[in-house]
């Protein structure tokens, strides 16, 4: 009963999605109030429906349906109860109903918070949105139902992959998802600017707040990915250019270009094609993920089942919507001009420069993704393209990138001086070369790589205290000073000292970290960068759904002192009857110990993997603080009063109306 | 396809080589050795790595790290726990101890298992693009930034000024020269 | 019209992602096709104290075959591969990858045997040597002994009667 109401549920928010992709736009073409009225309620209508579909399924694998074909093939009642409710996204079909969610959320939440946008711009909006919508649900019924039976009944499930029996993997696709939908709000926002021909600066302020807060979302999802990878997989790596992580850093690298070149529309009236055509590019390559994860195309860790079916459909609505608002921005941004005027050195072109950069980056990573497939496509051989080519070509790209980083906040707009800035800089660079050099002889270990990256986080961090400094001269208290900037900027200031610590920990960590592949018998010792660790024997234990052997390991500093003891498990879960190694780590800010079991040796002994890797939590905490600058960025004030400004668009359009 | 059922024992690493009689000797002296450790489990000892020469073990994880494993087609044969993975670890080690260099070593893998092994591409003249391609991007970025500032400015000087603007302007600059505030 | 580049560059992807659909991403086609089929000489599986080597068969087309007792899919094309030995179109020999003796002969003795001999390769090496990634895996080797085509995965009917079985004919006429 519980699988037809959802069914239901969905036809019933196709319909509504439907409605809202359509009668909205045209309304909005021909001037028809009534039928862009219907926006809001058709909105908030599908949400509803959504979620009740959504709820249905949650329902089904909570109570262990397995009349449900989607709960047998991914679930099983020894699952303990908050997996049972994640693995309503752990697969394809569940993972698109949560996609469907988010996008049905976030239309609801433009529809409620958007009192001040004329009501030709809400209606196309949200009516785009509402075409996304109809495109993803009609995927979803025609070729991807998660409300499929099963009859009889299986007996019992297949369980959930157990990879994906964990905290960081509930957590990671929501918060992904998040991101790559909250980016077809910026997408709808540039469609609805292009169709009504009005590509201004308020444009550009009302799409902001919304850009911003998906971009703090994607941040995060990315963050815990690449965090859930690290301590899951069992071998310490934390990024791997897997194609399906490109897929998600192509959104956020666009994502990031987008919200700079957003501020510079907003303030100065500047690059608005430029920024429409990111905004369209930001969430194309959202949408291109979809794609890539679930056609077969790239072979991935992360690849749902594939069906050439489904891969056809998504391909054709990529087609449909990415080429359809490429031709519609080929037609109608030239007419947009080139709006405020700026010199060759002024803060505008530094930050048309971080886009240049980012974008080339983006561009970088997606041929690298996608070149096997062009060679294979012409029949030209086979390759395989791994993280030496992505760092080799990305890592000089971000250099530059973060050195203008330093550089832009303190350049002024319109019309800035070469000479006036680099007067300015010249103790920051000094202090940043300074420490660079010093810092890493410090730890007995030199290295050029090692200095350049502290370089550039330094860098960062010198040029950030000189803009506040620059920027709280005055009359007043400090503490006055300080609380008169805008919230805005402390976001940036936030942001950018997250992309420094990021830096920080992605150096040390690469030029410091110590690896150890030894074979370990019961009471073995193993030295490993001033820490013992003794390995002191496995036991069997018994998991809700798994068997282990767990090792015991006893962590200690070599002069003395005990540190933690570790647990690391070999697990074998009992439906998939797959091997799955649980590493066993002990953070700190300064250092991780991970302890990882490999294979048992004759003897009672195993391989054992020991890692030491400083200032790791550094690169997932500077993503941390990425995401927070953005969140501060969000709460200034021009956003939070919003609501209680005049509404005069509204008046406008009444009097366009009576004048009719 | 399948492969061999996951739980494998880590095997001794072989001392075989193309030089006999040295091998010989050093297979006694490793024999006699490893029996003093084994006898010594009573006793806790320093934990033995897979490898018993550090040098030429960080070369075979250095080689091992380059190549990809092609059954765990997201891993390298260094991370991989793929029975295939650990067989091309042991040739990679054997083929140390025999004397090859990294290069011919990489070369034996890439004559059976074509590029794709590798993870870094080859510089060949169909991953030429490959190579240049973000450089090229870059490029032509630059290229149309440099141009697009440079049509901004040649507009921004062509536009005249109407006669108010004239006059404004010549108020502006006879005045009290009040300072235009970015 | 530089508005319209976007619009083209996607075009084009478009284009590069309906091919690729109709493209596997995980197999590895093998640089050993068009090259000698690497010599081995290897104890056979049901007579250990004799050899076979490759030299045995030059002069003649035949298929290698790289099976093992604890391979899954092995059992699928090993109908298919008895019923072509009955046909004798084509010599075909075992190469019993990684496995135990014993498990071998038995699977062997449960599942038929279509080969004119298996030989046994324990520790994988000469499997290395041919590029064997995933088992079962089939190689067409013709009369010099150069390796024509590789079946990546179980032979299926499709793959013997439109690329197999053609290329072992025209093969045998040279």
């Amino acid at each position: 009963m519980i699988p037809e109401i959802g069914q239901f549920s969905l036809i019933l928010a196709l319909t509504l999605a439907f409605a809202l992709g359509t009668l909205p736009l045209i309304g909005a073409a021909r001037g028809v109030p009534e039928w862009m009225a219907l926006a809001r309620p058709a909105a908030q209508g599908q949400f509803v429906f959504v979620a009740i579909a959504f709820g249905c399924l949650a329902w089904s694998f909570a109570s262990s349906d397995f009349s449900v074909l989607n709960v047998a093939s991914n679930s099983n009642s020894s699952l303990p109860l908050p997996y049972r409710i994640a693995a309503t996204w752990g697969s394809h079909e569940g993972s698109m109903l949560l996609w469907v969610l988010m996008l049905a959320a976030w239309t609801v939440a433009v529809s409620v918070f958007s009192r001040g946008l004329p009501d030709e711009m809400v209606a196309r909006v949200l009516g785009v949105m509402g075409l996304i919508s109809t495109g993803f649900l009609l995927f979803m019924l025609l070729t991807s139902n998660p409300f499929e039976r099963l009859l009889p009944p299986a007996p019992d499930g297949r369980d959930l992959n157990p990879l994906l029996q964990d905290p960081g993997m509930v957590i990671h696709p929501p918060m992904l998802y998040m991101g790559y939908v909250g980016f077809s709000v910026a997408f709808s926002f540039a469609i609805a600017a292009l169709l009504g021909g009005k590509l201004d600066a308020t444009w550009a302020r009302w799409s902001r707040p919304w850009t911003t807060l998906a971009w703090c979302f994607l941040t995060c999802g990315i963050a815990l990915g690449s965090w859930w990878a690290y301590y899951e997989l069992g071998w310490g790596g934390w990024w791997f250019w897997d194609p399906v992580e490109n897929a998600s850093f192509m959104p956020w690298l666009l994502g990031t270009a987008l919200i700079h070149s957003l501020a510079v529309t907003e303030k100065r009236g500047a690059f608005r094609s430029w920024t429409v055509l990111l905004a369209i590019l930001a969430f194309s390559m959202s949408l291109l993920g979809t794609f890539l994860v679930r056609s077969g195309v790239l072979t991935s860790v992360h690849a749902f089942a594939t069906d050439p079916k489904r891969g056809i459909f998504i391909l054709g609505f990529l087609a449909l919507v990415i080429g359809g608002s490429l031709a519609l921005f080929a037609w109608r941004a030239p007419r947009v001009g080139l709006g405020g005027a700026f010199e060759v050195v002024s803060r505008e072109s530094f930050l048309l420069a971080n886009n240049v950069l980012l974008v080339v980056a983006a561009g970088a990573v997606l041929l690298g993704t996608l070149y096997p497939l062009v060679l294979d496509a012409l029949n030209l051989g086979k390759i395989s393209v791994g993280p030496p080519y992505f760092e080799a070509v990305f890592v000089p790209l971000m250099a530059l990138a973060v050195f203008l980083m330093g550089i832009g906040p303190l350049a002024r707009w319109k019309e800035a001086s070469l000479p006036e800035l680099a007067v300015r800089l010249r103790w920051a660079l000094a202090v940043s070369v300074v420490t660079a050099l010093i810092v890493p002889a410090v730890t007995g270990k030199w290295s050029p790589l090692v200095s350049f990256g502290l370089l550039l986080a330094f860098w960062v961090a010198a040029t950030a205290v000189l803009n506040l400094r620059a920027r709280i001269g005055g009359g007043g208290t400090l503490i006055t000073r300080l609380r008169a900037q805008p919230r805005s900027y402390y976001g940036m200031v936030v942001a950018h000292c997250g992309v420094a610590v990021f830096i920080t920990g992605v150096t040390l960590v690469k030029g410091y970290e110590v690896e150890r592949d030894l074979r370990m018998a019961p009471g073995d010792t193993a030295t490993v960068s001033g820490y013992v660790f003794r390995f002191d024997g496995t036991r069997e234990v018994m998991g809700p759904n798994y068997r282990a052997a767990q090792g015991t390991v006893k962590v200690s500093r070599e002069g003395g002192g005990e540190v933690t003891t570790l647990h690391p498990e070999k697990r074998v879960y009992l439906v998939q009857q797959n091997a799955m190694t649980e590493a066993a780590i002990t953070s700190s800010p300064l250092r991780d110990l991970y302890v990882s079991l490999g294979e048992p040796v004759d003897g009672g002994a195993w391989s054992v993997r020991i890692y030491y890797k400083p200032f790791i939590v550094w690169i997932w905490g500077g993503c941390a603080i990425m995401a927070l600058g953005g969140l501060l960025a969000l709460s200034d004030r021009r956003y939070r009063g919003a609501r209680r400004r005049e509404p005069v668009p509204q008046a406008a359009a009444a009097t366009r109306q009576a004048a009719a | 396809m399948t492969s061999p059922p996951p739980m494998r024992l880590l095997q001794d690493q072989p001392l075989t080589g193309v030089r006999p009689q040295i091998n010989a000797s050093l297979k006694v002296v490793a024999s006699i050795v490893l029996l003093i450790v084994s006898l010594s489990l009573a006793w806790a000892g320093e934990a033995v790595p897979t490898d018993q020469d550090p040098v030429r073990a960080q070369r075979a994880v250095r080689l091992a790290e380059q190549l990809r494993c092609l059954v765990c087609q997201n891993q390298t044969i260094a991370d991989s726990n793929a029975p295939l993975a650990v067989d091309l670890r042991t040739q990679i080690r054997e083929q140390i101890t025999e004397g090859r260099t990294d290069g011919e070593i990489v070369q034996y893998m890439v004559q059976r298992y074509g590029d794709f092994v590798l993870y870094r591409p080859p510089f060949k003249a169909t991953t030429a693009l490959l190579w240049l391609g973000p450089a090229l991007l870059l490029l032509i970025g630059a290229a149309v930034l440099a141009r697009n500032l440079a049509v901004r400015r040649r507009r921004q000087a062509a536009a005249p000024l109407t006669d108010a603007e004239s006059a404004r302007a010549r108020a502006l600059l006879a005045g009290d020269g009040k300072k235009d505030r970015a | 019209m530089r508005y319209l580049v976007p619009l083209a560059v996607f075009v084009l992807l478009v284009a590069l992602l309906a091919v690729g659909l109709t493209l596997n991403p995980r197999e590895v086609p093998s640089p050993l096709i068009d090259r000698p089929a690497p010599a081995f000489n290897l104890p056979q599986l049901h007579k250990p104290d004799l050899a076979f080597s490759t030299k045995d068969m030059q002069g003649q087309v035949w298929l290698l075959n790289v099976w093992a007792s604890w391979c899954a899919a092995c059992r699928d094309e090993h109908p298919l591969l008895v019923e072509l030995a009955k046909q004798r179109t084509v010599p075909v020999i075992g190469l019993n990858y990684k496995d135990q003796p014993d498990a071998g002969k038995a699977w062997l003795k449960q599942f038929g045997d279509p080969y004119v001999l298996s030989v046994a390769d324990a520790a994988g090496r000469v499997g290395i040597d041919y590029g064997v990634y995933g088992v079962p895996e089939t190689f067409v080797i013709d009369r010099q002994g150069v390796i024509r085509y590789k079946q990546i995965g179980p032979v299926t009917v499709r793959s013997l009667d439109e690329k197999i079985l053609p290329l072992v004919r025209t093969l045998q006429k040279q």
